[in-house]
């Protein structure tokens, strides 16, 4: 990292210490900050950065947010998520919650959405006090904690008990680089109390034509009975990148479910976790990475199971072209009070060019003896018996593959169950894949 | 309407065929018997143009066109079909889809229209009818988990589908039992008729007992070495292959 940048980055962190208002936040950006200048950015040394090298990114200077930002309500209209009548709508820029031009269309008997300011000092104190900034039990490096020292304009969502929502939480993360290459650092806790259920979706969008990068970090907490849904769709630009860390906690007996489609952008670093800190628990995690250009995509999933009888499943497939290049990782923990865990994994992925690389790499660590884990990988090309067979009945060779790779891939976008949002997904997985 | 000359072809440098030559008319069915390891599906596998395939001798003919120098789609468009001795199981492409994109394809090479959605139903539901399939094998994805005998009904109905020129049956009947046999063979005899030929690969007599071929081709080490009627296959099924290897080792010796 540029000592320029260092410098700068210390300035701001102080200008939000002296400035901020709830001790709850101070303490934790506090031990961020420390945890930040200890790690530093990760570098290729570290093995869960091996294949992945974000060094690069800091080699130029972002600005933070803060700045002049002017993101107009015609801008939003550019790039809501089909179904938004029906959805609650927050809207980040640059890394910070913008209510101005949210919409919230849930009742407040429903959920309650707030700046994380304003519920570190309020009602939810002992929630936040309690549950925001668990991830870095887990993910402990430099990235993590950079997120960390700049927890500032973010957000507070609480799913009230017993309510199941019918309009989901549409977030919409933007980069504003018309003038600067900026550092965009959203964070959000969100509380899904007993018995209710919520489907989130989240997308980046960079507007401008300079570099953004967006580091992330949204904690979710479910609680006994409940239900949750992530969908994370990116499909920004090449001069996109991002760390994005989506740490599921389910803390009761309840169900999980995301889904995460990465079809454009710089370099994309997914950390998907799941902590199972209940006996019981469900989760289900897929994901689809459709590549092309020099685009790279590192998924990173976790689930630790802590307790006994959870059951999780993981299926991630991988369609790479050109010179792109893409991770999985997948580890699992069975702690050793975890008993009756049934914990499956699988990735597959088709190279569709000599230049495209996958790094496949299953991670199973199990401390407890009476489990069922599985995983396993393919990497290899497109089905020749198949692509024959197609042929022989008149379909072009390009047409064939068409149909076999959007049937690849239809795998996982089924799994989307907000119906506009599949919808959507499917018609750009066709149009990418369709013949010209 | 084909015309194989001197067919020369190997795999991984190993020679399977070893100058084959045949004529077929339009209307004509031929059947092509052999023991295991003749060459039978490699014939039909280099006609359909599949790639594992060298060809180091000889040329085939199609409707007057050199068919080796054209790729496996545009001679399905000309009007080839290949059912398959192992139908392909495709998950995730739904079979009507895949009819109809196939479809339209040969229709676009033929600068015709695509067919309309409502032409497109009536003209599968009258084919379903033909080959006796039900309308629920075809809302799902191709082949999958569908029985053998399900599997070689399909291939029938894309063959009513798509009216092909030339049919070739890489061992249709193989896998299936009696009434599974009569259908498909039923089909077949549905799709005969004077612009179309047929050429039937397979084993036993069973199926040609159903057809009736005009002529029968015995394929025996690479070399078709006796054509006959249908009373050809008779002799084979009452005496097995060996009768006409010994035939061979005759003329060889002499």
């Amino acid at each position: 990292m540029d000592t320029k940048n260092i410098d700068y980055i210390e300035d701001k962190f102080n200008e939000l210490q002296s400035s901020g208002a709830s001790d709850v936040l101070n303490n934790i950006r506090k031990e961020g900050f420390k945890t930040f200048n200890k790690n530093g950015i990760p570098t290729p040394r570290n093995e869960e950065w091996r294949f992945t090298s974000i060094g690069n990114l800091f080699k130029k200077e972002y600005s933070l947010s803060g700045d002049d930002l002017k993101i107009t309500a015609a801008d939003i209209d550019e790039v809501r998520l089909p179904g938004y009548k029906n959805a609650n709508e927050l809207v980040f820029l640059n890394g910070s919650y913008i209510p101005g031009l949210s919409t919230i269309r849930s009742s407040e008997n429903e959920c309650i959405i707030l700046p994380l300011e304003e519920a570190a000092m309020g009602k939810y104190k002992s929630i936040v006090n309690e549950h925001l900034e668990k991830s870095s039990l887990v993910v402990k490096d430099g990235i993590h904690a950079l997120n960390t020292s700049f927890i500032y304009g973010g957000v507070f969502i609480h799913i009230n008990k017993s309510q199941v929502l019918d309009k989901p939480v549409y977030i919409y993360q933007l980069s504003d680089t018309r003038n600067n290459h900026t550092l965009s650092q959203p964070r959000s806790l969100i509380y899904v109390d007993e018995s209710a259920k919520v489907q989130l979706a989240e997308s980046f969008i960079t507007i401008g034509a300079m570099d953004s990068f967006t580091n992330g970090v949204m904690e979710i907490v479910v609680n006994t009975n409940a239900i949750v849904e992530y969908y994370k769709i990116q499909n920004d630009v090449v001069n996109a990148s991002q760390v994005t860390t989506t740490h599921i906690r389910q803390i009761g007996k309840s169900y999980g479910h995301a889904v995460t489609i990465s079809l454009n952008g710089g370099l994309i670093r997914n950390n998907m976790n799941i902590i199972m800190e209940a006996e019981g628990n469900e989760a289900h995690l897929y994901g689809l990475y459709l590549l092309n250009g020099n685009t790279h995509v590192d998924n990173h999933t976790l689930v630790d199971n802590t307790k006994p009888n959870c059951f999780s499943n993981e299926f991630y497939k991988g369609i790479l072209d050109d010179n792109s290049s893409g991770v999985f990782s997948g580890k699992i923990f069975v702690r050793p009070d975890a008993q009756k865990t049934n914990a499956y994994q699988s990735n597959k992925n088709i190279l569709l060019s000599d230049d495209a690389t996958i790094n496949t790499k299953p991670q199973l660590e199990i401390f407890a003896d009476d489990v069922k884990c599985s995983h396993g990988c393919t990497v290899g090309q497109l089905d020749e018996e198949a692509l024959f067979y197609l042929r022989t009945r008149g379909i072009s060779k390009e047409h064939a593959q068409s149909m076999l790779l959007t049937a690849f891939a239809e795998d996982v976008v089924m799994q989307i169950k907000n119906e506009p949002l599949r919808t959507y997904v499917e018609k750009l997985i066709v149009d990418r894949l369709a013949v010209n | 309407m084909l015309s194989i000359k001197n067919i020369h072809a190997s795999v991984e440098g190993k020679q399977i065929l070893k100058g084959i030559d045949l004529e077929v008319k339009a209307g004509e069915v031929h059947a092509i018997m052999g023991p295991n390891g003749s060459g039978k599906s490699t014939l039909a596998s280099i006609l359909a143009g599949r790639e594992d395939y060298e060809i180091t001798e000889g040329s085939v003919s199609f409707l007057g066109k050199d068919m080796l120098d054209m790729s496996p789609e545009d001679r399905a468009r000309e009007g080839l079909f290949l059912a398959f001795q192992y139908p392909v199981e495709i998950p995730g492409v739904s079979t009507t889809n895949f009819i109809k994109t196939a479809l339209n394809e040969k229709r676009k090479y033929h600068g015709q229209e695509p067919l309309d959605a409502v032409s497109f139903l009536k003209l599968m539901k009258e084919k379903m009818q033909l080959v006796e399939i039900d309308k629920s094998l075809l809302t799902r994805s191709i082949n999958e988990g569908f029985s053998g005998g399900e599997k070689k009904r399909n291939e029938i109905f894309q063959m009513a589908m798509l009216e092909p020129k030339l049919a070739i049956l890489d061992e249709t009947d193989s896998g299936l039992d009696i009434d599974a046999l009569r259908i498909v063979a039923n089909g077949v005899n549905k799709l005969r008729n004077k612009e179309r030929a047929i050429i039937v690969i397979t084993h036993y007599q069973r199926l040609l007992d159903y057809l009736q071929p005009d002529f029968v081709h015995v394929l025996v080490n690479g070399r078709i070495v006796k054509s006959g009627t249908k009373e050809l296959a008779l002799e084979l099924e009452e005496k097995g292959y060996d009768f006409i290897k010994d035939e061979l080792s005759l003329a060889e010796a002499v």
